[in-house]
């Protein structure tokens, strides 16, 4: 009974971190779908993330050469559709924009998105591209659903077209009321379909996820074989001790 | 439950599992020890250097710096150029047999175009940076003083090819190091046609 | 193992070269008291994996830790950018850096796994007090490098954790401010807080680690292990003056803990290779940006393994204009352990014999641990709050009760020989 009952505790325990939460200071977050094993994907989200936003975000720790490796890209092809700035191959990506000069136009510096898919997570990134609305009062004349008053301009609006707010009203316990942000319906509308413009930013939230952790693939592959290995010897090790414990009476 | 113990399924038992065991522990190994190996960041700063000889005065040199060593480019004048081959006999490796250069740098000219020399400016006895005496006749190293490197540490004597001369210390000729040319007036320090060095 | 290959003549040269050592060290006697005459209990179950399975995890860190801090950089500039630098420039530095967070977390399952069993079989009680002691400094060395090496990366939790908890010191009447001031050798939690915080998790700590864990075998080896029916197998010895329920921990423990070392690795290569980050147990979200002393993380919480004592914290509210209570609560939590083999007054050890209310207790006791660590994670919020105060107060009930309720508990009879 309470060797049952621990096991129970021990179940709860390990079950424990699936309580994580999803939304991100209120508004819902999409589910990102993105697979860092598509390469085809990753290309495209690379040729994204270098026409739209290394304009004015860098991603730092990530090297154009280890781009080239992960994507199977030659160093031709590297340099024509990825390198318009004056980095080398063996640089990180940089962005052009003086961060001084970013302060200045923007009041904030444009974060370094090298690490942003982890420390906000995917899903976040990819409703965040998705969510930017018109908004008369922004000095952008933009506003974002995920983050509320960015100063980041609707940097894909021609590809996406405008969108609005759709506000409700609910009424508090003490009977105020409270205007909140419920959805976005679309404006006039851009380039793409709504269907494109989701595998576009499907791409670029793809390609951002593999920069943030460029060896994610190879670990998950490398990983299979080292639990079958370990797996394998698991069971060697059991029949091993199995054969000496006969001698225990 | 009692009976013989199986000698030969125990014998086999412990082996198989030893040499799995020491299989993983060799695949365990691996990475700790190629991760010693040159990271990217080296691999990134050690990267081939490209420099602009478009408005290298013939007779002189240029430097530059590459993986942490000088690298010597001189501009060799049709004089200097003839020079070469004639001393063979004063030097200990002529045919560049013992030393470091790449294939296309065994000639006389140690060079892949003898009007530009490219070398690494380190000594072969003990690393220290030779100096530049490329006027024939020198007053310290004599009348018949071709041109060549002169280093001043422990006296070794290099020609104009940067071939080390007989009875000096240092033992091979100044390393090449790969290059190619990029176009007329640019050189790749650190890469050829074979890829990076 | 070795001899079987070579020509006879060989196996007689390694006995030479076995002997000239015996001469001059004690080779081959330590093997014997330590490993191949070490008469271990032959019942030892599941509960009993931990111990083996913590020292390899402590190898594991210092090897891992050694490559990691020969590329590592411990200054507040290039700490963050060294960090992906081995993640991503140095080859297989990913799987490095894996290893050892992973590792920190396992450590943790595996001593808190470990520490239980003691309370199970009662290898806390006499003679074996000294075990438990010196098996408690251990957990203390242990938070103290978990936490020091938490600082190391240098990210946003890192650095906000660290101001958290070292200003609970500040809490102190008299010394508080001066003692948080000596603490971060600064004014703030800065460049000089890391490099000395570097040098106690690389150096110090695992130093003194090792000193405790050898101090914590020999100690055991002296006594001889307990075991799930926590009778003492020494008195029953035979003829030839070994216990009868004894087995030499060589080749039978060795054999034994090799398989629970293979199936520890499964689980743990899983944890590696897909899971990492655990949901942000084992390498928290807030910590991919950098230490931004501006910006405080929505949400500061420590490591899951600390958890447990930081709701406790807190659980107690401020009283007479001061905080250090919650501070006192959370150390004495961790001290009354200490007393654990004093206040234990049960006439039997192990929970086989003993009467339920000991088995209900301590069964609610992991649960209330478990359950402070759920709430150690939450914001400061209802019912975390309310929970975290039913936790605590059971938790001090369950230890400073003990002397009481194991005197007055039913028991069992213990048998002479173990149950096999």
């Amino acid at each position: 009974m309470v060797k049952r009952a621990g096991i129970l505790v021990a179940v709860a325990a390990l079950l424990w971190p699936l309580a994580a939460s999803a939304a991100a200071g209120g508004y819902p977050l999409q589910e990102a779908g993105t697979d860092v094993g598509n390469l085809a994907s990753l290309q495209r989200g690379a040729r994204n993330f270098v026409n739209y936003c290394l304009g004015c975000h860098s991603a730092e720790y990530m090297r154009y050469s280890q781009v080239a490796e992960d994507l199977a890209l030659t160093e031709f092809e590297l340099r024509e559709s990825l390198m318009f700035t004056t980095s080398r191959i063996y640089d990180g990506m940089l962005t052009s924009m003086p961060a001084v000069q970013a302060r200045i136009w923007f009041g904030n510096t444009p974060p370094d998105l090298s690490l942003i898919a982890r420390s906000r997570g995917v899903d976040y990134v990819y409703t965040f591209m998705k969510s930017f609305y018109e908004d008369p009062s922004r000095p952008t004349g933009a506003n974002n659903a995920v983050l509320a008053n960015t100063v980041m301009p609707h940097v894909l609006a021609g590809l996406q077209g405008g969108q609005q707010p759709r506000y409700e009203t609910t009424t508090t316990r003490d009977g105020r009321q409270i205007q909140h942000l419920a959805g976005l319906d679309p404006g006039a509308p851009g380039e793409m379909s709504a269907a494109e413009f989701d595998g576009f930013v499907r791409d670029t939230a793809t390609f951002l996820e593999y920069v943030s952790e460029p060896a994610k693939a190879q670990r998950r592959s490398l990983g299979v074989w080292v639990v079958l290995y370990l797996l394998m010897f698991m069971a060697l090790a059991y029949f091993l001790k199995k054969e000496y414990w006969k001698d225990v009476k | 439950m009692s009976g013989e113990i199986d000698r030969g399924r125990r014998q086999l038992l412990t082996v198989a599992t030893s040499v799995a065991g020491a299989v993983g522990v060799a695949f365990a190994a691996a990475p700790f020890l190629a991760s010693w190996k040159p990271s990217a960041r080296a691999k990134a700063l050690g990267a081939p250097v490209e420099i602009d000889i478009s408005k290298l005065e013939p007779g002189a040199m240029l430097k530059v710096e590459w993986r942490g060593k000088p690298v010597w480019v001189v501009r060799r004048t049709p004089a200097m150029i003839a020079t070469l081959g004639t001393i063979d006999d004063l030097l200990a490796d002529p045919g560049s047999k013992q030393s470091k250069q790449p294939e296309y740098a065994k000639n006389h000219s140690r060079a892949v175009n003898a009007e530009y020399f490219v070398v690494l400016g380190v000594c072969t006895h003990l690393g220290c940076a030779p100096m530049s005496r490329f006027d024939p006749g020198d007053a310290e190293l004599g009348a018949d003083w071709p041109g060549g490197f002169y280093c001043p540490c422990h006296g070794s004597k290099f020609d104009l090819s940067g071939r080390v001369y007989k009875g000096v210390p240092a033992p091979t000729n100044l390393e090449v190091p790969s290059y190619a040319f990029a176009d007329a007036g640019h050189i790749v320090i650190g890469m050829d046609h074979q890829g990076v060095a | 193992m070795a001899g079987n290959e070579a020509a006879p003549g060989a196996t007689g040269k390694l006995a030479a070269l076995g002997a000239w050592i015996d001469e001059r060290f004690p080779m081959t006697k330590l093997w014997k008291e330590h490993v191949a005459e070490y008469y271990a209990p032959k019942n030892f179950n599941f509960w009993y994996y931990f111990g083996s399975l913590a020292l390899f995890v402590l190898v594991l860190q210092i090897f891992t830790g050694i490559f990691l801090t020969m590329s590592y950089k411990p200054s507040a500039a290039e700490a963050f950018g060294s960090v992906e630098y081995i993640m991503r420039d140095v080859e297989w530095g990913w799987l490095i850096r894996y290893l050892h967070s992973t590792g920190a977390s396992a450590f943790f399952i595996v001593v808190y796994l470990h520490m239980f069993r003691a309370l199970l079989y009662g290898s806390h009680r006499k003679p074996r007090e000294l075990l438990w002691l010196f098996g408690m400094l251990i957990y203390l060395v242990l938070m103290a490098a978990a936490f020091t090496g938490y600082l190391l990366p240098w990210g946003n939790m890192s650095y906000w954790g660290a101001q958290v908890i070292v200003s609970l010191f500040g809490a102190f009447p008299w010394i508080g401010d001066a003692l948080v001031e000596w603490i971060r050798g600064d004014y703030f939690i800065s460049d000089i807080t890391l490099n000395r915080f570097f040098a106690l998790h690389v150096v110090a700590l695992p130093l003194v680690l090792i000193f405790l864990v050898v101090a914590h075998i020999l100690a055991l080896h002296e006594v001889g292990s307990n075991n799930p029916d926590g009778i003492e197998i020494k008195k029953t010895k035979g003829p030839d003056g070994i216990p009868l329920d004894g087995i030499p921990f060589h080749p039978y423990y060795t054999v034994k803990d090799i398989y629970g070392i293979g199936g520890f690795l499964v689980l743990f290569a899983a944890a590696v290779f897909f899971a990492p980050e655990m949901g942000g147990l084992f390498l928290e979200a807030a910590n991919f940006e950098p230490a931004n002393p501006l910006l405080t993380p929505e949400h500061i919480a420590p490591v899951w393994y600390f958890t447990p004592y930081y709701a406790m914290l807190r659980a107690v509210p401020a009283f007479a204009g001061t905080q250090v209570w919650g501070v006192l609560v959370m150390f004495a939590a961790i001290l009354l352990l200490f007393f654990v083999p004093w206040l234990d007054r049960a006439p039997v050890k192990s929970i086989r014999y003993r009467g339920p209310i000991y088995k209900v207790a301590l069964l609610l006791f992991a649960a209330a641990f478990i359950m402070l660590g759920y709430c150690g994670l939450q914001p400061a919020a209802q019912p975390y709050t309310a929970l975290s105060v039913i936790g605590t107060v059971y938790y001090f009930a369950f230890l400073v009760l003990m002397p009481w309720y194991t005197r007055i508990d039913s028991h069992k009879p213990e048998p002479s020989r173990v149950k096999w």
